[in-house]
């Protein structure tokens, strides 16, 4: 059978659902009319929608329908490409993160990233969790261990290494290195973790704990979590964004979004027809 | 529905034994070719490993007469080099002095000079700017040293001269200086590479923490790089401690302890005119009688080197290995 060309649909998203999300959940970021440009080419097209405090959000979509750009643009990593244009704003706590003013250094350690690859620093297993902190100017030993100490905790890594914490964190086979990378990023306090693909290099067993986690995280911090896998995305997200092309094609509650999507863009993408 | 075959006229039973042919075959014109070129390496790299120690011995047998005659202690530690005196003196402690003085020196200015440049060609330069500077570091790399020298006499040394208010600019200083030069792009090339060579991913990783490009630099770059800045390093010093036209025209030549009394120590003196192991060898070997004592003596300076040479690479190797040890993936 074919697939039939899909109707263009000409409507404000958020307008359209604006039933689900209302009620007492706070918006930790206002994406709006978000474009980006890599040079002459763009990767972003008028993306606007709010994501949910202490909820886990998913980004699905083909490869390079711009979902990583759109995370990596949330803390401006983005910028550390060269040529990089945006317009629009995303508003974070009132205040556009575009703006001359903002702080990077404490933007990011507001809201911290874990990479689709583990990429533990070359250094010991505490050294890697602790130099946040140290980055941030916690000099204190004791401070730093309490840190390094609850912060593993929190991954549930800490009964595998706590009589190896002067070992290379490149010991540490990849599901570990996984959550350390999160531990490092939790070591920081952050309020938002943006997530890039964080199982998509690890085995089913690695991927199910960190999926775990992630459930376990939502209670304390706003997650976005840019996946491949729609199971995935089914199984730990309460909201998800289909993007295609740069553009957000569809953003709904994730249960209505699988079961009833509006779009035929996103029917078509969440039966598997494409992708 | 069956599938039509592609080979129908072939009987199975028949492939089954052409397959069975093929494994087994051996054709003697490719097992002589492996044999052959197998051989080839293997002769080539003995040849370059003999012929090496080769030299390292004939280098100790020429010395032999002299550690005989004079003694070790006297070479190492004898403070008075008087060869052609009627009482002959080997002492070569001034030349051993000179040579570490002039290197130490050159790379006090050239290491921090040439990883800043790294830093700033690898992680600040803007993309174009970096394409243009590494070429033409490199360059700088196969300039003639004897050119080197020419400009050290010309132009360092009457600066040095001028600065300190000395008679004879030709000094340790100004070997150190036009060394560093020399030294530099050997340090910056092999510095840069190493920088360049850390992973993205780590850097990414920090900058997402929230860290500044300097903190990134320091806790990031660098560590990660440490071996290659080390190897960087030791190429430097091999470059400096070896060199001898630069050195023979820049540093004066004087045969005198390079030292001076201050507050009753006794510290180097970098204003005074040194000579270190590569010019005596460079200046006396021409004119010596060959197979005398002095001629032997002269030997024994060139293992003097080359056993320093040795053991500060050997201590390089030592470093990288521990490092690379300490954060093995396993």
């Amino acid at each position: 059978m074919a697939i039939k060309e899909a109707e263009p649909i000409q409507i404000d998203v958020r307008e359209q659902f604006q039933p689900y999300f209302e009620g007492d959940v706070k918006k930790v970021f206002q994406v709006e009319e978000l474009s980006l440009w890599y040079g002459s080419n763009q990767a972003l097209k008028d993306i606007s929608f709010d994501i949910k405090e202490k909820q886990v959000t998913a980004i699905i979509g083909p490869s390079g329908c711009g979902k990583s750009t759109f995370l990596k643009t949330l803390n401006r990593m983005v910028e550390l490409n060269t040529n990089v244009k945006t317009s629009g704003s995303i508003v974070y706590h009132d205040i556009d993160i575009f703006d001359p003013s903002v702080n990077l250094v404490e933007l990011r350690s507001a809201i911290g990233m874990v990479f689709q690859k583990p990429n533990p620093f070359a250094k010991s297993i505490f050294d890697n969790v602790a130099f946040g902190p140290k980055i941030h100017g916690v000099r204190n030993k004791k401070k730093l261990k309490e840190v390094v100490e609850s912060s593993l905790k929190r991954v549930g890594l800490w009964d595998e290494v706590k009589d190896r914490l002067n070992e290379s964190a490149l010991s540490l086979s990849g599901g570990q290195q996984q959550r350390l990378c999160i531990a490092r990023c939790l070591a920081v306090e952050p309020e938002v973790i943006l997530m890039d693909e964080p199982t998509s290099a690890l085995d089913p067993i690695s991927s199910a704990k960190i999926e775990h986690l992630i459930e376990e995280l939502k209670e304390l911090y706003s997650i976005v979590v840019v996946t491949h896998n729609m199971q995935q995305a089914a199984r730990i997200s309460d909201h998800t964004a289909f993007f295609l092309h740069g553009e957000l094609i569809e953003y709904n509650r994730t249960d209505r979004m699988f079961s009833n999507p509006q779009d035929q863009r996103t029917k078509d993408y969440v039966s598997g027809r494409f992708g | 529905m069956r599938l039509p075959s592609l080979k129908t006229n072939v009987d199975s039973n028949q492939s089954v034994v052409v397959t069975k042919q093929k494994l087994t075959q051996k054709s003697f014109v490719t097992n002589l070719g492996d044999y052959l070129m197998e051989k080839l390496f293997l002769v080539l790299g003995t040849l370059a490993i003999f012929i090496l120690l080769l030299i390292v011995g004939f280098l100790f047998r020429e010395g032999s007469d002299a550690i005989r005659e004079v003694g070790i202690s006297e070479f190492i530690f004898g403070q008075s080099w008087y060869p052609s005196s009627s009482d002959p003196r080997y002492g070569a402690l001034p030349f051993i002095i000179s040579s570490v003085m002039v290197t130490v020196g050159a790379l006090l200015l050239a290491v921090p000079w040439g990883i800043f440049t790294a830093i700033f060609i690898s992680e600040i330069a803007p993309k174009r700017l970096k394409e243009m500077l590494k070429p033409v570091v490199e360059v700088f790399a196969i300039f003639p040293s004897v050119v080197l020298g020419f400009i050290a006499l010309i132009v360092i040394s009457p600066i040095v001269a001028n600065v300190f208010n000395l008679s004879n600019g030709l000094t340790a200083i100004t070997a150190s200086v036009i060394l560093s030069v020399m030294a530099l792009p050997t340090i910056i090339s092999i510095a840069e590479d190493s920088l360049n060579s850390v992973p993205s991913d780590f850097k990414e990783g920090a900058y997402a923490l929230g860290a500044t490009k300097w903190e990134v630099i320091k806790d990031i770059s660098l560590p990660a790089a440490k071996s290659g800045i080390i190897a960087a390093v030791m190429l430097g010093f091999g470059r400096a401690v070896g060199e001898t036209m630069t050195v023979l025209m820049a540093a004066g030549n004087a045969i005198d302890m390079p030292v001076q009394q201050l507050l009753g120590l006794t510290i180097p003196d970098f204003l005074t005119s040194v000579r270190t192991l590569t010019a005596n060898i460079a200046i006396e070997g021409s004119d010596v009688a060959w197979g005398s004592l002095h001629y032997s003596a002269l030997f024994v300076v060139g293992m003097i080197l080359f056993v320093i040479t040795f053991i500060v690479n050997l201590i390089a190797d030592l470093l990288i290995n521990r490092q690379r040890g300490a954060l093995r993936n396993d």
